[in-house]
């Protein structure tokens, strides 16, 4: 089992804490002129996001997670587990909807995504920062109002529902930024 | 290629010559001149102050027979001359309380001490401090010293004396003296603590961590505080006034998590600070540490008769850091210490 001790701590170290794996999000030195030291951090549960504080001894020692991020392509979903294939290894591993989360809502397929895998198990998915993405649905564009900033919802073929300006037609190809949710641009076909 | 490698490699001066190819090293100091004149200037107003207030300046060595014995403190070796092992100082107290028995009345010094812990942002392992003894005072005199002080040199943040166990029920709800050892570990532990079974039962590590992990975060940042009579297993050389509770007469001047100076009403009897040693060491060995030899010179000094004083040690860095409102202790010394980078 290998280990961190806490005078290894800096920001980004995967440890499991409570059989969770955790990104160390910030380490600070508590250190009293008269006293024992302790290492207090923030850390991120990588499989909930949720963010704690924990203070440990200075000098006590954690397990190390055994986290890969691997770059694999979205293959498609079966209504149960969502497939990817390992781009170096071509191994093909299987994510349920839990782990594939909001990520989900802009994959339609061919998509280079970084799946986090614990002990070689997919317990994340960040889709790539853009995506292309047809609008299904959305109310009829309003030809030539560029300039008034109004929004309106669009639904893509993936489901997802993205605020779009009020000139954009149902069946256009957008450039949405995955990071936000929010439209980029128009898309040109491929 | 390989011949000029070798002729270097032959040359006296090998190993000496940093290879052309690396970079060269940052010459200028890390802080700029204008806070390095604001220091000289911090240091002639605290001379000034204790010239008024009549206490002496003296200077101890820095190389010391013995290191310190408190667990929390590492000393760095040297090698003695004479084959014998020599302690860079941790602090100036011993020796300081040797001249007090002595008969030297008030004395202060500014000198370096030295620490072996990683750095920070608010430490280094050379760093200054200011260290001062007033005899016949208890440590409310000397808090009220320190506020003296702190006024003469401009400090900017109003100071207010708080009990330790008042601070500690308003930020734990517990109080420090009294709460069984049971109750501190589990409020450590709901606050994120994650301590072994036997940290747990560790009230001296438990009320380490109530310091400097729930009450000093508690404390409003616009203000400093004197926090005074700590828990006695927070002694260190403090005298301990019974009662119910115990506390020891100790004191430190905080601003939010920065501890900026550390005070005593000093214990003055031969055999009580003998026993603080040996405890000291007692826990060295719990902890296992390497265990210190106890100071015979300091201790027969007490035999002699060390009068009643309190003493305090001010971090000088840190205390300047405040002043100037900087977040790094590299930017008010001329030049951080080079073995920790």
């Amino acid at each position: 089992m290998a280990t961190y001790s806490t005078n290894q701590f800096k920001p980004g170290l995967k440890i499991i804490l409570d059989a969770d794996p955790y990104n160390i999000v910030e380490n600070e030195m508590v250190k009293p002129g008269k006293g024992q030291a302790f290492n207090r951090v923030r850390v991120r549960n990588l499989r909930t996001g949720r963010v704690i504080e924990r203070t440990f001894k200075s000098g006590d020692s954690v397990e190390a997670a055994d986290i890969v991020e691997a770059e694999m392509q979205y293959l498609y979903s079966d209504g149960e587990a969502w497939h990817f294939m390992n781009q170096s290894t071509f191994e093909q591993i299987q994510a349920s909807h839990a782990v594939v989360g909001d990520a989900g809502q802009w994959l339609k397929g061919q998509e280079l995504c970084s799946v986090m895998l614990w002990n070689g198990e997919p317990i994340g998915v960040t889709p790539p920062n853009f995506v292309i993405l047809k609008i299904t649905r959305t109310d009829p564009g309003m030809r030539g109002d560029t300039a008034t900033g109004g929004t309106k919802p669009a639904t893509m073929e993936t489901g997802a529902v993205v605020k779009v300006p009020l000139f954009i037609e149902e069946g256009s190809l957008l450039r949405i930024d995955t990071r936000t949710g929010e439209y980029a641009s128009r898309a040109k076909e491929e | 290629m390989s011949t000029r490698l070798e002729q270097k490699k032959n040359s006296p001066l090998a190993g000496l010559r940093l290879p052309s190819s690396s970079p060269r090293p940052d010459w200028r100091p890390s802080a700029d001149l204008a806070t390095l004149r604001r220091r000289a200037g911090l240091l002639g107003d605290l001379r000034g102050y204790f010239a008024q207030t009549g206490a002496m300046e003296v200077e101890t060595p820095l190389i010391t027979p013995y290191g310190s014995t408190d667990p929390a403190l590492t000393s760095f070796t040297v090698p003695g001359v004479q084959g014998n092992t020599g302690f860079l100082q941790t602090s100036p107290e011993y020796a300081m309380k040797r001249l007090i028995a002595a008969g030297s009345g008030d004395i202060y010094q500014i000198c370096h001490a030295f620490r072996r812990e990683a750095h920070s942002p608010l430490h280094q392992e050379e760093f200054s401090l200011l260290e001062w003894y007033r005899v016949g005072l208890d440590h409310h005199g000397l808090m009220d010293d320190v506020m003296g002080l702190l006024n003469v040199i401009g400090f900017p943040l109003a100071v207010e004396k708080a009990s330790y166990a008042a601070l500690c029920l308003a930020a734990t709800g517990l109080d420090p003296h009294l709460a069984p050892t049971a109750a501190l570990a589990d409020l450590a532990r709901s606050r994120g603590a994650l301590f072994d079974q036997a940290s747990q039962q560790d009230r001296v590590l438990l009320l380490d961590w109530f310091l400097g992990c729930a009450i000093m975060p508690s404390l409003p940042q616009d203000r400093a505080f004197l926090i005074y009579d700590f828990p006695v297993e927070q002694c260190a050389y403090a005298r301990v006034r019974p009662g119910i509770p115990a506390v020891a007469e100790r004191f430190e001047l905080v601003v939010g998590e920065v501890e900026l100076a550390n005070g005593f009403h000093e214990v003055t009897l031969a055999s009580e600070q003998r026993a603080r040693h040996l405890g000291e060491n007692a826990r060295r060995q719990a902890l296992g540490l390497p265990m210190q030899a106890i100071d015979e010179a300091l201790l027969a000094a007490l035999q002699a008769g060390l009068p009643a004083c309190a003493g305090v040690a001010l971090g000088l860095d840190r205390l300047l850091m405040l002043l100037l409102d900087e977040r790094e202790i590299r930017r008010v010394i001329a030049f951080p210490s080079q073995t920790g980078v």
